[in-house]
C-alpha cells in the first residue's frame, strides 16, 4: 500500500498542453502513473503527450469518459483556485496543486468547500507526492526515490529532494513521499498525512521535514507523540538562521511575534520522539538509530 | 508587504472606519505647518509619530506629543535625526494628539492554523499584543470569521460585549466588520488597530462626548495578490526599499541580505534555508537568502551572483543546486557567464545534482570551478574558503 497515490490513481492533469503540464505530465507517464486525461478549456478533443492521452474541456467530461478520481493542477495562479473547485465539483477525490503565488486569502473558501465536498487537496504551492515504484503525481523527480517503507511529508520542494536522495543512497526507500507545500493555507496538514501514514500497513518509519512559520509541525507532533510512539520518526527542520519578520521564499516561513521558530519545532518534535537532524543527510543515519531496520 | 502607517489608514478611511486626521511631513518646516494647522482647529496637542516600517517606534522615541508649532518644530526635528532598528526616519505623521478614555486592541489576521480569517480583539490596548498572549492569554478574544461569509455581525457583536464595548456597540461592530472587509478588499494578511481607542472629543454645542476612534493601524498586504491591486503596488515605500532587494525582485529572485560572508544561491525555499544553516553550522555566517526559482536560466542566475557580490562582506560564495524543474547545466552555464562579467574575484564552490547534473559537472570542471559532491561538503569547504584556509 501507499498512501494518496498508487498504481490505481487515475490521474487528470489541468494545464496538459502547457509547457509545464506537457512536461511533467510526461514524466507521471513514464513514471507508470495512469495520466489518463488533460484538462484545457477549448482544446478539447485534441490529443496530447505524443498522442497518448485525450484532453477534454471540462473535468466533469474528463472524468465521465475517462474515471479519473485524481487530479494534478499546473495552471496559473489566478485560474487556480477555480481549478481546485471544478475538480473537486467533477467528483474528484484527490487534488493535488503544484501552482504557486495564489493569494492567501483566495484558498479560504476553496480549502473549506473542498473538505464539504468530501475531497482531499493537496497544496497549493506543492511539489506533489511519489508512492515510489507505483506512481508520482507532480513535480518531484523520479530519480530521488527508492521503493521502501518510510513515509515522507514536507513542506518544501527541493529539500525534499534532497532529503529523499540522501535516504535512497542509503539503502532506505519511502512507502510515499508527500510535499504538502509552502503557503499560509493549504489542504492537507504534516497531521493529516501522519494519520494517514499511521493507517497505512506499509508505512513504518516516518520523517519529516518542516521549516520554520506557523505552528503545523507542533500540532503534528503532539499527536504523533501519542499515536506513532512505537514507530521509528525522524525529522528536519530548515531555517535554524532565519531572522525574524523575514518571509524566507515560502509565503509560509515567517518567524513573527517570536512564533514559528526553528527551536521551538525541533523542541516539540524531539520531545515527542523525533530524532531531529542537523543536516538532511543524517536522516538515514538517525532513522537507524530509532530502530528502523527496513 | 509592509506598508506605512499613514498608507494604512488610508485603506482604513476607505473602507468607512473612523480614523483621526493626520498629515504626512518630510521636513520639521512641513511638521510645524501641519501642527499650525491642527491647533487652530482646535487641538490641544499634535501627536508627531515616525513613519518606518518597525515596530517599537514609540521605545525608540520616534513618538512624541508637541503643543506648540514651535514644539512641533523641535520635536519633529529631532524624531527626523533617528536611525529605529537601522531605519532613518524620513518621514512623520502630524495629527492632532486624542484625550485617551480607554484603550483597545482589535486586528484581522490570516490564522493558518484555523485557515480561517480571526478576530482578535483585547481590552489591554496600546501594549504588545505578543506581551499580552504571553502574560495573561485570557485576556484575547479570538473570533473566526465564517470560510465562505466571511464575519457575520452577530460575531461582531459577539467581540463587542466581550471587549466591554457594550456602550459603543454600533461603532465598535462597524469597525470590526470592516477590518474584515479592508482585509478581503486589499488582501492583506493582517489588519491591526493598536489602539482602537474611546477618545473624548468636544460636541459641537460644547459638551464632552465620547467616540471609538483608530489611533494606529498596521496592514501587511499578500505579495501573491499585489498583482491585482496595482494601486496597493505603488504603496511600496522606495525609502525603505534596499537597492539589493529591488534588484533581486525585478529579476523574480527571492534575496534577504544578512549579515554574514558567505553569499549563497540556491534553488527552492526551504533548501535555501538549509544552506543557510549548514553554512552556520560548519561554523561560518551566510550573507544572505538567496533563492533563484524553479526553472531558472543563465539570465537569472548571473542576475543572482552580481546580487551577492554587490555585499562587498561577501568573501565566499556556494552555490547549491538540486535540479528538478531547474537544470543544472543551465546554472552552470550562468554562472561561467557570470564569472566572467564579474569584477571581484571571490573563491566559490559549487554543488550541482539532479536534472542534468552530468553534463553541468562538465562545463564546470573545463571552467575550472571548484566542485563538492555533499552539501555538507560544500558548505565545509565554503566555510574554509571564508576563512582563509586553503581546501
Amino acid at each position: 500500500m501507499s498512501i494518496l497515490i498508487d498504481r490505481t490513481s487515475r490521474v487528470v492533469v489541468h494545464g496538459l498542453t502547457g509547457r509545464e503540464g506537457s512536461f511533467h505530465g510526461a514524466a507521471m507517464l513514464a513514471y507508470g502513473t495512469q495520466v489518463v486525461a488533460g484538462m484545457t478549456p477549448g482544446k478539447g478533443g485534441q490529443m496530447a503527450l505524443d498522442g497518448r492521452v485525450p484532453v477534454f474541456d471540462t473535468v466533469a467530461e474528463a472524468v465521465r469518459e475517462t474515471g479519473a478520481d485524481t487530479s494534478c493542477i499546473f495552471v496559473p495562479a489566478a485560474g487556480a483556485p477555480d481549478a481546485v473547485m471544478e475538480a473537486a465539483a467533477a467528483g474528484i477525490r484527490t487534488i493535488f496543486c503544484i501552482t504557486e503565488g495564489i493569494p492567501a486569502l483566495d484558498m479560504i473558501p476553496v480549502v473549506e468547500k473542498v473538505r464539504a465536498a468530501g475531497a482531499r487537496l493537496i497544496g497549493p504551492n506543492c511539489p506533489g507526492a511519489t508512492s515510489p515504484g507505483r506512481a508520482k503525481v507532480g513535480i518531484i523527480p523520479a530519480s530521488v526515490h527508492r521503493e521502501g517503507r518510510v513515509g515522507v511529508v514536507s513542506r518544501s520542494g527541493t529539500l525534499t529532494y534532497e532529503a529523499v536522495q540522501a535516504m535512497s543512497d542509503a539503502g532506505i526507500g519511502q512507502s510515499t513521499c508527500v510535499g504538502i507545500g509552502g503557503d499560509p493555507v493549504i489542504g492537507t496538514t504534516f497531521l493529516d498525512v501522519l494519520q494517514l501514514f499511521a493507517a497505512d500497513p506499509e508505512t513504518e518509519a516516518i520523517v519529516l521535514i518542516g521549516e520554520i512559520g506557523g505552528a503545523a509541525e507542533e500540532t503534528a507532533a503532539a499527536w504523533a507523540a501519542e499515536h506513532l510512539r512505537d514507530v521509528p520518526k525522524a525529522a528536519f527542520i530548515a531555517g535554524r538562521t532565519a531572522p525574524e519578520g523575514k518571509r524566507m521564499g515560502h509565503a509560509g516561513a515567517i518567524i513573527s511575534g517570536g512564533a514559528g521558530t526553528a527551536a521551538s519545532k525541533v523542541a516539540a518534535l524531539e520531545a515527542a520522539g523525533f530524532r531531529v537532524a542537523g543536516s538532511p543527510t543524517e536522516l538515514p543515519q538517525l532513522l537507524r538509530d530509532a530502530g528502523y531496520r527496513g | 508587504m509592509k506598508i506605512q502607517e499613514a498608507d494604512a489608514k488610508s485603506l482604513l478611511v476607505a473602507q468607512g472606519l473612523p480614523v483621526p486626521p493626520w498629515e504626512v511631513a518630510h521636513t520639521a518646516a512641513e511638521a510645524r505647518a501641519a501642527a499650525e494647522r491642527f491647533l487652530a482647529a482646535g487641538a490641544g496637542q499634535v501627536v508627531i509619530k515616525a513613519q518606518v516600517l518597525v515596530g517599537g517606534r514609540g521605545k525608540a522615541g520616534g513618538v512624541k506629543l508637541a503643543a506648540t508649532p514651535d514644539d512641533a518644530e523641535r520635536v519633529a526635528e529631532a524624531i527626523l535625526r533617528l536611525e529605529i532598528k537601522g531605519i532613518p526616519v524620513r518621514k512623520v505623521l502630524v495629527g492632532p494628539a486624542a484625550d485617551i478614555v480607554k484603550e483597545y486592541y482589535l486586528s484581522a489576521v490570516l490564522d493558518r492554523a484555523s485557515r480561517r480569517i480571526i478576530l482578535m480583539g483585547s481590552a489591554d490596548g496600546g501594549v504588545e499584543i505578543e506581551q499580552v498572549a504571553a502574560d495573561r492569554p485570557d485576556a484575547i478574544v479570538t473570533i473566526q470569521a465564517d470560510p465562505l461569509l466571511g464575519l457575520l455581525a452577530f460575531q461582531a457583536r459577539q467581540m463587542a460585549f466581550r471587549l466591554g464595548l457594550g456602550a459603543h456597540l454600533k461603532d465598535a461592530v462597524a469597525i470590526a466588520m470592516g477590518l474584515v472587509r479592508t482585509m478581503q478588499a486589499d488582501d492583506a494578511d493582517l489588519v491591526e488597530i493598536n489602539p482602537l481607542a474611546i477618545v473624548r472629543e468636544t460636541g459641537p454645542d460644547g459638551t464632552a462626548i465620547e467616540r471609538l476612534q483608530c489611533l494606529d493601524a498596521k496592514i501587511t498586504l499578500d505579495d501573491s495578490a499585489l498583482y491585482r491591486h496595482p494601486a496597493l503596488e505603488a504603496l511600496r515605500d522606495p525609502d525603505e526599499e534596499d537597492p539589493a532587494d529591488r534588484e533581486a525582485r525585478e529579476a523574480g529572485l527571492t534575496f534577504i541580505k544578512l549579515d554574514g560572508t558567505i553569499g549563497c544561491m540556491v534553488n527552492g525555499a526551504g533548501l535555501a534555508m538549509t544552506t543557510m544553516d549548514l553554512v552556520k553550522r560548519a561554523g561560518g555566517e551566510p550573507a544572505n537568502f538567496l533563492d533563484i526559482g524553479g526553472g531558472a536560466r543563465a539570465d537569472k542566475v548571473a542576475a543572482a551572483m552580481r546580487l551577492i557580490l554587490a555585499d562587498p562582506k561577501v568573501n565566499a560564495i556556494l552555490v547549491n543546486i538540486f535540479g528538478g524543474i531547474t537544470r543544472g547545466d543551465e546554472v552552470a552555464r550562468g554562472l561561467i557567464e557570470a564569472r566572467e562579467q564579474q569584477e571581484r574575484d571571490v573563491p566559490m564552490v559549487v554543488r550541482i545534482v539532479g536534472t542534468n547534473a552530468a553534463e553541468a559537472a562538465i562545463l564546470l570542471e573545463q571552467a575550472r570551478f571548484e566542485t563538492a559532491a555533499t552539501l555538507d561538503e560544500a558548505a565545509q569547504r565554503a566555510v574554509a574558503a571564508s576563512k582563509g584556509v586553503v581546501a
